[in-house]
């Protein structure tokens, strides 16, 4: 592979950018491979990277239904914080943020990580409380994060009407070192690095059935043929329930229709990233100008990828009042996905009732910050078949009540 | 926007006046159940890209649940019924086999 770098764009430059190599190669799949992810989102790409990386296991495919990054890793509004309450939570997503800071060296692809600041702002008496909790639980763990008061909220956020009268701000935990990242960079260069390390990432291959034998994993059925393999991940976000029946069991997942939206592009006037949980709103912008907005999810079973209007025009409103100068801006564009949500709002990494298969879903709402830490502990679940950064993340843990609950801590999560 | 009709009202009503319950037709468990029957019960679900059936309660109307079939992939709605029944009514059961032969009832999860 050749590396980028400020001397490969001068040399293409210099030649009308004839020399660019393709980003992954394009391979028919092989019979049997050692591992085979299934699902090419952010998840199952960096699972696939850090088994390389780590432990060097590159004999490894990542099926993809769709194209790459097509699913919630390209629809997702980018969060990046490591906030949590709970111990398990901070180390996962602590872990994956550290990881966010050199993404892109690592790599050798720009990610175009921002560590801007989020803040979540308190709007009730109950959040004062909720968050002042969460930033001592987080100084405990090494997680650095701040209360701050209502002023020090206006101060880094001018925009914001902190005096509305419905829902006033009261101050906000604030984390200086989380932001944003480019969700398409993360999922391509991944994928740029898996494909240079001998992986194959083979496209528009779904998966259509599990085959076992005596109880073990023995490959897949898909679209494009019968492909063996020692071990599989299953890391496919909104359909985690569909794939795991087919391979024989059950989880506490269900799938909901999670939206967004964006704006027409504006002059820079926010530079921070906004959560306001009580009114279930959040707002950063984007390096294009446009306003990123993201809301609640809906309440019913869904896989089509569109959500209830009403709950947009519940968000807008929302913001409205606490983001006046938004009234008249107009949205540009509005999607969904697919989220996969578990009865504690905490994910999966675990084994499975079936020896050699692993899973990893129940990001839900709030994966995409999750992405390198949850790679790096997949593969080594894995690869070793334990990993301290899973341990509790169990799908076994709803049935001996060691919930991990992270809802109490913010009624929207992302 | 999801409009289902409430078999006690024998209203159409818009979903912002709706709460939704998730699958219907579980299998409960008491005091003196093993950890996997609380389980089953209390978290894991089928979750089924294809016909769903589920509860729903009336909130803002006659307060009451019930139960619809519908799908979670072109959000058809095949019918709805009322919460007491222990299955989808022959009829319901019918227009979901109209556009999905496979499907069949498997009865209390
Ligand atoms: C609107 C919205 C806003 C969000 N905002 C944030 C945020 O601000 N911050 C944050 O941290 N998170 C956010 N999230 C959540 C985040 O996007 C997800 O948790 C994360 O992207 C999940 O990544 P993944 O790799 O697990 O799943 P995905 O990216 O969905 O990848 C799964 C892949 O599996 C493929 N697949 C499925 N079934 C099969 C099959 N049978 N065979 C082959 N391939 C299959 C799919 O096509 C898909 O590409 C948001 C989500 C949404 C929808
Ligand atoms: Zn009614």
């Amino acid at each position: 592979m050749k590396r980028y770098s400020a001397f490969a764009i001068a040399r293409e430059a210099m030649r009308h950018h004839q020399g660019w190599e393709r980003a992954w190669a394009k391979r028919a799949p092989k019979k049997k491979y050692d591992v085979i992810i299934v699902g090419a989102g952010g998840h199952g790409l960096a699972t696939a990277y850090y088994l390389g990386k780590n432990f060097g296991i590159t004999n490894v495919a990542v099926l993809e239904k769709g194209w790459l990054g097509g699913g919630n890793t390209g629809r997702n509004t980018t969060i990046i914080r490591s906030n949590y309450l709970q111990d398990p939570s901070a180390a996962i997503y602590e872990k994956s943020r550290s990881l966010y800071e050199t993404l892109s060296q690592d790599l050798n692809y720009n990610v175009m990580f921002s560590p801007r600041g989020v803040i979540m702002l308190a709007q009730t008496q109950h959040e004062i409380r909720g968050y002042q909790r969460t930033a001592h639980a987080n100084s405990l763990q090494g997680v650095e994060t701040e209360w701050i008061g209502p002023n020090r909220v206006k101060e880094l956020c001018p925009i914001m009407n902190i005096n509305g009268p419905r829902y006033p701000v009261l101050g906000g935990l604030w984390q200086a070192r989380g932001g944003t990242a480019r969700h398409d960079a993360v999922a391509w260069g991944y994928a740029r690095a898996c494909s240079d390390m001998g992986m194959d990432i083979i496209q528009k291959c779904e998966v259509t059935g599990v085959t076992r034998e005596g109880g073990k994993v023995t490959g897949v059925e898909t679209t494009q043929g019968h492909i063996g393999c020692d071990k599989l991940g299953m890391v496919v976000a909104g359909h985690a329930s569909v794939l795991a029946e087919k391979a024989g069991f059950r989880l506490p997942i269900e799938s909901v229709a999670l939206q967004a939206l964006v704006s027409e592009p504006i002059k820079p006037c926010m530079d921070i990233v906004v959560m306001a949980n009580t009114v279930h709103g959040y707002l950063s912008q984007s390096d294009k100008g446009e306003m990123v907005i993201g809301g609640g999810t809906d309440g019913y079973n869904n896989y089509t990828q569109r959500g209830s209007f009403h709950h947009i025009e519940e968000t807008v409103r929302a913001l409205v009042e606490t983001f006046p100068i938004l009234s008249r801006l107009k949205m540009l564009r509005q999607w969904g996905g697919i989220v996969d949500v578990t009865g504690d709002r905490s994910p999966i990494l675990s084994k499975t009732p079936v020896d050699g298969i692993f899973v990893n879903c129940g990001w839900g709402t709030g994966g995409f910050k999750a992405i390198p830490g949850s790679g790096w502990a997949m593969a080594e679940l894995i690869a070793k078949g334990e990993s301290p950064l899973t341990e509790e993340f169990s799908m076994f843990r709803f049935r001996e009540g060691k919930f991990i609950d992270e809802s109490v801590a913010a009624g929207v999560a992302h | 926007m999801l409009m289902l009709h409430c078999p006690y009202c024998g209203q159409d009503v818009d979903e912002t006046d709706l709460h939704a319950g998730g699958e219907a037709h579980l299998k409960r468990f008491g005091p003196g159940s093993s950890d996997e029957d609380f389980e089953s019960y209390l978290f894991v679900r089928k979750n089924p890209k294809g016909i769903h059936v589920e509860r729903w309660r009336h909130a803002y109307g006659c307060g009451k649940w019930f139960l619809a079939a519908r799908s979670t992939v072109t959000l058809e709605v095949f019918g709805t019924y009322a919460a007491q029944t222990k299955s989808p009514p022959a009829d319901i059961q019918e227009k979901i086999r109209a556009v999905d032969p496979d499907w069949t009832w498997e009865g209390e999860a």
